[in-house]
């Protein structure tokens, strides 16, 4: 194996580190900012010009807290828990392409490589659930994987529609696939699966446990669920995966139903500049998204349990099901 | 040794993990060292709400979580058989259809007996069951 190419890609695998690792530190200061805003308030202000070094100064105080393991916990799982939750999270982006060639593995499979990368995520959950030996965190590991064992059936149903019509599980196939118009509306899988990219993103929600989904860690029940018994930057991980979990899911919404980096308009910039109009198109929808995110959640209030389980199996999964044999049905017609 | 392709497309995946697994572990490790440690018999206990804990953790719990469990195992694998499917669909057209129009009414088949049963019903309460 050539030496060159194993040192290109740790650099591209270490930028796509350091950029994801910014981007779940600041998607907090973003959340705590228009949340804020939403409730009337003014959120960070304190450190940094409009609290922009707030995440710096969390990751400080984070690592510099005790780090202790309560007794009676089962020590080897309740140290893997967090590192697990982390490196899956982090994992599911070595095949996610930010724009033609930015892709640190363009693998054939990569979306069936997502979903059992990110469906990974549960043990991890369920593993501090069970090793914290308390009853808050096993109850909260507990609900928390039957909520994302059921959202996601949910989301694998929602995503057939996109390879219906995209005819590959290669996520830059996919991309590529929706690249050129319909008329003055851009080819995106949005258009003809609205319902399956409707139940892919709700289930998102569910799967990344962010309100109104969750449940996992309803303060008002459970403490903090899963993770009540972590300190320090055990802590911390199991925050920054459940964000960079977020970052996934917009990532996946952009490249499956929103043509990836594919503007809607054609650009006119020269020559040189144009390198860099996919990854903006690209970052701006997974911002937007991830707006819709915080936006969500500071507008809904929590379900209670069996709504949110009723809601997953009774509503949820016979919907894609439908959308998908509707799906099937129209482009074999068509065919 | 390995084809060209697993080279490509596996070995940065290979990489991406190692590197990823080197920071979660040094964040651990950077924890524990740059912490201070003063044990004290309260502060190791598990939480609950201030009160001494009675009993440890395992208690038994509602037989659904076990039921969504496997019923999401069996859904998932059928799920899991749609992907080929969808892939090539535009191969196989109308006889891909009509032959997943089957497979579906048969999964749909259970799905909605274990609907009638209420498997999929949470806030009904069985009798005898613990709350």
């Amino acid at each position: 194996m050539p030496l060159p190419f194993i040192v290109i890609t740790l650099i591209k695998a270490i930028v796509v580190l350091i950029v994801l690792m910014t981007v779940a530190a600041y998607l907090v200061w973003f959340e705590r900012k228009i949340v804020a805003r939403i409730q009337n308030r003014w959120g960070p202000t304190r450190v940094g010009p409009f609290g922009l070094l707030q995440p710096l100064a969390d990751a400080i105080k984070l690592l510099t807290k005790e780090d202790f393991t309560p007794a009676g916990v089962f020590r080897v799982p309740y140290l893997l828990a967090p590192a697990l939750s982390l490196t899956v999270a982090l994992l599911a982006f070595a095949v996610i392409p930010f724009g033609p060639g930015f892709q640190i593995a363009d693998l054939n499979i990569g979306l069936l490589f997502i979903l059992a990368i990110s469906s990974m995520g549960v043990y991890g959950i369920v593993l501090a659930g069970w090793a914290s030996n308390s009853k808050y965190s096993l109850l909260g590991g507990l609900r928390s994987s039957a909520q994302m064992i059921s959202y996601e059936l949910a989301i694998s149903l929602s995503v057939v529609g996109v390879l219906l019509l995209g005819g590959s599980l290669s996520l830059r196939e996919i991309v590529s696939a929706q690249s050129g118009v319909w008329g003055l509306v851009p080819r995106w899988n949005v258009f003809p699966q609205l319902v399956g990219f409707f139940c892919f993103f709700i289930a998102a929600i569910a799967e990344t446990n962010r309100l109104p989904f969750d449940l996992p860690e309803a303060e008002t029940e459970l403490v903090a669920g899963y993770h009540t018994e972590y300190s320090s930057m055990k802590f911390a991980m199991f925050f920054i995966a459940e964000y960079t979990n977020m970052v996934t899911a917009s990532c996946m919404a952009t490249i499956l139903f929103f043509g990836g980096w594919h503007g809607p308009v054609p650009s006119f910039l020269p020559a040189p500049l144009q390198a860099v109009v996919p990854l903006f198109w690209f970052s701006l929808k997974v911002v937007l998204f991830l707006f819709v995110y915080v936006w969500i959640r500071g507008t809904l209030p929590r379900f209670r349990y069996d709504q949110l389980m009723s809601f997953g199996w009774k509503f949820l999964v016979p919907l894609a099901l439908i959308n998908l044999v509707v799906t099937s049905f129209v482009i074999a017609l068509r065919a | 040794m390995p084809n060209g392709y697993f080279h490509e497309n596996y070995i940065p995946v290979l990489i991406d993990l190692g590197l990823i697994v080197v920071v979660a572990g040094g964040m651990l490790l950077l924890s524990y060292l740059l912490g201070q440690h003063k044990r004290t018999r309260e502060k190791l206990m598990p939480y609950e709400c201030g009160m001494t804990p009675t009993g440890d953790a395992s208690h038994r719990f509602s037989i659904r979580f076990y039921l969504v469990a496997m019923i999401f195992i069996l859904l998932d694998v059928e799920v899991v058989f749609l992907f080929p499917w969808a892939v090539i669909f535009r191969e196989l057209k109308m006889f891909g259809f009509i032959e997943m129009l089957l497979f579906v009414l048969i999964v749909v088949a259970g799905f909605v007996y274990l609907w009638k049963k209420g498997v999929l019903d949470w806030s009904r309460r069985e009798p005898g069951e613990m709350q």
